[in-house]
């Protein structure tokens, strides 16, 4: 038999070949369907002539505009409190570390909507801390801007904090080593040297979590409910427009799909090889 | 004041390092076979490992003793590695800059200095660069640029031309020979091979399993090998025994073989322990049993060969306590039919025996 390789490759198939490998081929090509065809129907059903008219509904416009703030506010805390906290997850060796990195994923894998409870037991009025705030500072958390942010931070960090604490876990510790025997502190070492070599690592955590954060759903209308122009994000807005305006809902997803798109577009044609 | 006065007793599981290194000045070599602790004890005195017990002194400041541990970054120390690890992210003249930024000089100052130490090792030219743009052995010049940026009082140098191909490693063996004479502080090299310990270091020392089992001056150590992994770094085959009583002065060995000698220590009585060197070029080797022979003579089975050059080493096995080197040359090892197995006759000449007390 001929051995993999580029001439064995190029060979005419037989038609045997193909006969043995339908049983992989056939539920294969049906999950690309069961994939593709949504994304096709959304293309087919969307109202092209008018498109224009359907992104100018106040809807869009609204919802796309807070949507893009809550999203970068969001990478903001998640760039200044993940970036530490996946390298010391990378670098410690305590018995705890173990516990601590299981606990920070548990977003990962529980229910948005679970995540939205969660967050308003503990920032609601009747929450752990919600109570004393409004007490002390006057402050009420829950359906506010401020809570769209907590619920996408609450989904996304974790996203961010996995992808970035494996690059930096594969960064030889040596040069951490070399760096203090330079007279460079933690700190110093984190800023010089950990975070430049990890950089494509921290690209490809960042486009992972906003793109969890601009997706999210189920967290922020529970936490913060569907108030247009306050806390009605891109999709909450899709959700609120498919009623009342279907154009305008398949347009503002549309646009939402191209921003997937460019995003999975530009992390495959630099990180993800 | 000692410039380096160092106790490193160093636990890592199931691993225990002991080690005591005072040095004025000058360049120690640290050798000993895989796991005897050299990384280990450089690692210590950088303030990477923590000290069981025991203290590292130097320059007059404790660095590390049964109350005190200062992190790494708070010692004056440089290190370089097998591998350069220069930052990928950061050119050559800013890698170098890095350790005086980081000891808090101004950039511009900490720039010219690091031009400066570049210069000093040839690189000049190549300030510039990126380490992934510049050769293996002009990378780890700069790795040795930028430990000595910040004047550090001890220089720890581990396997530094171990991954340089031979060519380069002979160049920049010669470099950093040169850097190192203008060094001021004390070095400390480990390394495993006996060129870079003979021709850059002015005192070895050996560690076998987390102890010192020898140190001293390159030329005493080649002089009088006291275990035979030293014998063998240094290329002597090292026969341990006790002294015989009555007939012509020899050493009784372990498997009840003699080894007939022309001299002995004078104060040594028989029973007394001794060590004994034979150079390997004074073995030789005879297909049948020669009729004016040496004082030795031992019918041996080669293990193993082993060619540098014109020369070979032919290892001799097969009486019990006698096991030897043999170099012969090239065309010896032809006429001689020398292949793994061959039976020889191996002979040494008794005043070609150097014996000492063990």
């Amino acid at each position: 038999m001929t051995t993999t390789g580029r001439g064995a490759r190029r060979r005419p198939r037989t038609p045997g070949a193909v006969r043995t490998r339908l049983p992989l081929v056939a539920p294969a090509a049906v999950g690309v369907a069961f994939i593709v065809l949504p994304l096709v129907a959304l293309l087919l059903r969307a109202d092209w002539a008018d498109l224009a008219t359907h992104l100018s509904a106040p809807v869009v416009g609204q919802s796309l505009r807070l949507s893009a703030v809550t999203t970068a506010v969001t990478m903001v805390v998640v760039w200044t409190l993940g970036t530490p906290l996946a390298w010391l997850l990378a670098r410690s060796d305590h018995p705890l570390t173990a516990w601590g990195r299981a606990l920070v994923t548990v977003p990962l894998v529980l229910p948005p909507v679970v995540g939205g409870v969660a967050l308003l037991m503990t920032w609601g009025r009747r929450g752990v801390l919600g109570g004393w705030l409004e007490e002390a500072f006057g402050v009420t958390l829950p359906f506010t801007t401020a809570a769209v942010v907590m619920a996408e931070i609450f989904v996304a960090m974790p996203f961010y904090v996995i992808s970035v604490e494996g690059s930096m876990r594969s960064l030889d510790r040596r040069f951490d080593e070399v760096a203090a025997t330079l007279g460079a502190g933690p700190v110093r070492t984190f800023r010089t040297v950990v975070v430049p070599m990890v950089l494509p690592g921290i690209a490809a955590g960042s486009a992972l979590a906003w793109a969890r954060a601009l997706g999210e759903f189920g967290a922020t209308i529970t936490f913060a409910g569907s108030f247009p122009g306050r806390t009605q994000t891109a999709p909450l807005g899709v959700y609120a427009a498919l009623e009342r305006d279907p154009d305008a809902a398949v347009a503002l997803s549309l646009v939402m799909l191209a921003v997937s798109v460019l995003v999975l577009g530009l992390l495959r044609s630099r990180w993800l090889r | 004041m000692t410039a380096l006065d160092a106790s490193l007793a160093v636990r890592l599981d199931g691993f225990d390092l002991d080690v005591a290194l005072r040095r004025e000045h000058g360049v120690t070599a640290v050798l000993g076979p895989n796991g005897s602790g050299k990384t280990t004890a450089l690692k210590a005195l950088a303030g990477l490992h923590t000290l069981e017990s025991g203290h590292v002194r130097v320059a007059g400041t404790t660095w590390a003793d049964a109350r005190t541990h200062l992190p790494p970054e708070a010692r004056s120390v440089g290190m370089v590695l097998a591998d350069p690890l220069l930052f990928p992210h950061l050119t050559l003249l800013d890698n170098v800059a890095f350790g005086p930024r980081s000891r808090g000089m101004p950039r511009a100052a900490a720039r010219s200095r690091a031009a400066e130490e570049l210069g000093r090792v040839g690189l000049a030219e190549l300030t510039g660069r990126r380490p992934s743009q510049v050769s293996q052995g002009q990378a780890q010049r700069a790795a040795l640029a930028r430990a000595l940026a910040t004047d550090p009082a001890l220089l720890l140098l581990d396997e530094p031309l171990s991954a340089l191909d031979p060519q380069t490693r002979s160049v920049t063996r010669a470099d950093l020979s040169h850097r190192l004479r203008d060094y001021a502080g004390v070095t400390v090299l480990v390394t495993h091979d006996p060129l870079d310990a003979l021709t850059l270091a002015d005192h070895l020392l050996f560690l076998e399993g987390g102890r010192v089992v020898q140190s001293g001056t390159p030329a005493e150590i080649v002089a009088r090998p006291r275990s035979p992994y030293v014998a063998g770094v240094v290329g002597l085959n090292l026969v341990h025994g006790r002294l015989a009583g009555g007939g012509p002065p020899r050493l009784a060995l372990a498997g009840g073989a003699e080894l007939v000698v022309a001299e002995v220590p004078a104060d040594a009585r028989p029973g007394d322990e001794l060590l004994a060197t034979v150079n390997p070029a004074a073995v030789t080797l005879f297909t049948e049993r020669p009729e004016a022979s040496a004082r030795n003579l031992w019918h041996l089975e080669v293990a193993a060969v082993t060619v540098t050059g014109q020369r070979a080493r032919v290892r001799l096995h097969g009486v019990p306590g006698v096991e030897l080197v043999a170099e012969v040359t090239l065309p010896a090892v032809a006429q001689l039919g020398v292949t793994v197995g061959t039976r020889l006759w191996a002979g040494v000449k008794a005043t070609e025996v150097e014996v000492y007390p063990a």
